[in-house]
């Protein structure tokens, strides 16, 4: 079988301090998996391993069939994978328009066609096509981050911490968005600090600590699990 | 009880967001106020200072276009630029006059080739003083520092960017390259002022007592049209909002699959072009001296900051500022009582306008609170 991603034994890491010791997340086409886990845990570093952000001393990242490791992010993007920074992912002095436009930037062609397929997916944004960024509110912006990231209509999205500084009832809306863009077919790999809430959308879920696998099974499983309730999902 | 002190913080922390957001607003209010006063009374009762202010200000603005590029997409403030301003206006003299100074002081070397030996290449090109040689002699050394800028760049920012070098250690190299540069120009055209043209131009007279070279409305229109251009790029193709989205967030640019290397070398590219244009401008209407790249530093700083770092269309704004203050305020601060106030005292305007605006509000007229 092959997987819309498929990330083996991943290590890196920042200068001395190794974070991920051979972590391995695989996603399957159209499927949408929740990495989970402490603080620390290398969650965030996962995902910019994966993405080339972060070299990747060893492991292999492949999307599709094609071997994406330690490519430059402009190489990934072009191969169909694109990725929302946890924080400051849009570009505030930029218009709404701009900034999505540079979500295809490595595109010569169609850009008329993307905005329209977007903005479509984003009613909420059309009607403020040329604000600046910077003026919209945070739950907006998240939504201006998820439109940015899909203008290339990618087989595979990384999303770090979409829940992160949004109201519990903007984090609702936020994960219904990313559940419909899954199931208009991208495949979707998040990391949450918000366990619950991001293992209740997922199929699958993760869970990392101290830089390894710990566990991995179907999201409804994992919710229901008693060492991940007691130890990420808050209960006693 | 519990929840009170929730409430009372989050209440608390909305009345900071509502005088954050005030004091913001008021701040660039009062900015924007005083320019305008400064402004109307210069164009009214210093009105030739008004203009000289607005020609000095729109050259100004493209070495500062430059800058805020540079701050914005790379992270570090290029104390180079003004003394690369001047080695592209001494490029310019260069290729026009093919003279460098020779072995012994005030010996100077003529190479045998300059554009100024080709049929009419000096002969005024209707009232300005200068010919089209000039304008090839520019246009040269606006291509000779694209390229010099660029190759500047991968031989000694690219490193320090792979290496994750600090804020400090790049402006330390900028600095250093400025002392070179600097050294360089005193090594190959000597201290001594030098002009791009010899003999007397006289100025024509205008309504409202102001009295111009027609060399001046020429810089004026040359400059204003650049900064046209670079608007357009700017703010009309990929390339430019590529360059703008760089400076906003370079990491943000990198993971959209932006080519930043690529972005990075048309930062250069363009920075290094307006530089060369830029310094020859001034040159045209002043005289070429190597120390004049260091006194450029201040004013295009100021310029740079007053209209918010990385932000271009705060930086032509800003030079337009700070050329008309520094033109017209020793005449305003005479007119006040000090009758005997030095021209002078000139180049410490902008450094005034610099620690008004670090005081007032550092993010300048355009920039936005993070």
């Amino acid at each position: 079988m092959t997987f819309a991603l498929e990330a083996t034994g991943l290590v890196a890491g920042y200068g001395e301090a190794e974070i991920l010791h051979s972590v391995s997340v695989t996603v399957a086409d159209g499927e949408m998996v929740a990495i989970i886990g402490p603080n620390g845990a290398g969650k965030s570093t996962l995902l910019k391993a994966v993405f080339g952000l972060l070299p990747a001393r060893a492991g292999e990242v492949r999307l599709g069939s094609e071997d994406v490791t330690n490519h430059t992010p402009d190489r990934i993007v072009a191969a169909g994978m694109s990725y929302v920074p946890q924080v400051e992912n849009v570009f505030p002095s930029l218009s709404i328009n701009e900034n999505l436009e540079m979500g295809a930037f490595i595109r010569r062609d169609g850009l008329p066609e993307r905005l329209e397929r977007v903005y479509e997916m984003f009613p909420d944004l059309t009607s403020r096509r040329r604000d600046a960024a910077g003026k919209l509110s945070g739950g907006q912006r998240q939504m201006l981050a998820l439109a940015r990231a899909l203008m290339l209509d990618p087989t595979v999205l990384l999303l770090d911490e979409p829940s992160a500084g949004l109201s519990p009832k903007m984090v609702h809306i936020i994960f219904k968005k990313i559940l419909e863009i899954n199931k208009a077919g991208t495949a979707v790999l998040l990391v949450e600090q918000n366990a619950r809430e991001a293992l209740s959308f997922s199929q699958r879920g993760y869970v990392l600590v101290a830089g390894e696998n710990r566990l991995e099974g179907d999201a409804a499983g994992l919710i229901d699990n008693e060492e991940v309730g007691r130890l990420y999902l808050g209960e006693s | 009880m519990t929840v009170l002190p929730a409430q009372l913080t989050s209440s608390l922390s909305d009345v900071a967001e509502g005088y954050r957001r005030h004091s913001d607003a008021i701040s660039r209010g009062v900015l924007w106020f005083l320019i305008a006063l400064l402004f109307s009374w210069a164009a009214i009762f210093e009105t030739d200072l008004f203009i000289a202010g607005l020609i000095v200000g729109s050259v100004l603005a493209l070495g500062a276009i430059g800058l805020t590029l540079i701050y914005g997409i790379l992270g570090f403030a290029n104390f180079a630029h003004g003394d690369t301003m001047m080695l592209g206006a001494y490029m310019a003299f260069f290729f026009l006059t093919g003279t460098v100074v020779g072995k012994r002081t005030n010996i100077d070397v003529d190479l045998g080739w300059s554009i100024d030996r080709l049929p009419g290449a000096t002969a005024g090109l209707g009232d300005l003083s200068f010919g089209w040689g000039l304008l090839l002699a520019i246009a040269l050394a606006a291509i000779v520092l694209a390229v010099f800028s660029v190759g500047l760049d991968r031989v000694v920012y690219r490193p320090l960017r792979r290496r994750g070098s600090g804020i400090v250690i790049f402006a330390m190299a900028a600095l250093g390259i400025a002392f070179s540069i600097r050294a360089l120009m005193l090594i190959i055209w000597g201290p001594d002022p030098r002009r791009y043209v010899q003999g007397l131009h006289y100025a024509n007279e205008y309504p409202f007592g102001v009295v111009l070279k027609t060399d001046q409305i020429f810089i004026f229109l040359v400059a204003l049209g650049l900064a046209a251009v670079m608007y357009y790029v700017l703010f009309h193709t990929k390339l430019g909002k590529a360059m703008r989205a760089m400076a906003d967030n370079p990491d943000l640019a990198l993971v959209s699959g932006i080519n930043t290397t690529r972005i990075v070398m048309w930062t250069w590219v363009f920075a290094g072009g307006l530089m060369a244009i830029a310094g020859a401008l001034l040159s045209i209407q002043a005289l070429l001296r190597p120390i004049l790249g260091f006194e450029l530093i201040l004013p295009l700083f100021a310029a740079t900051i007053l209209g918010g770092i990385g932000k271009p269309q705060g930086a032509f704004i800003g030079a337009l500022v700070v050329g008309v203050a520094q033109e017209s305020s020793i005449q305003f601060l005479r007119s006040v009582g000090f009758e005997d106030l030095s021209i002078g005292y000139k180049p410490a305007v902008a450094f005034v306008i610099l620690i008004l605006i670090l005081l007032l509000r550092p993010r300048g007229l355009f920039g936005t609170a993070t």
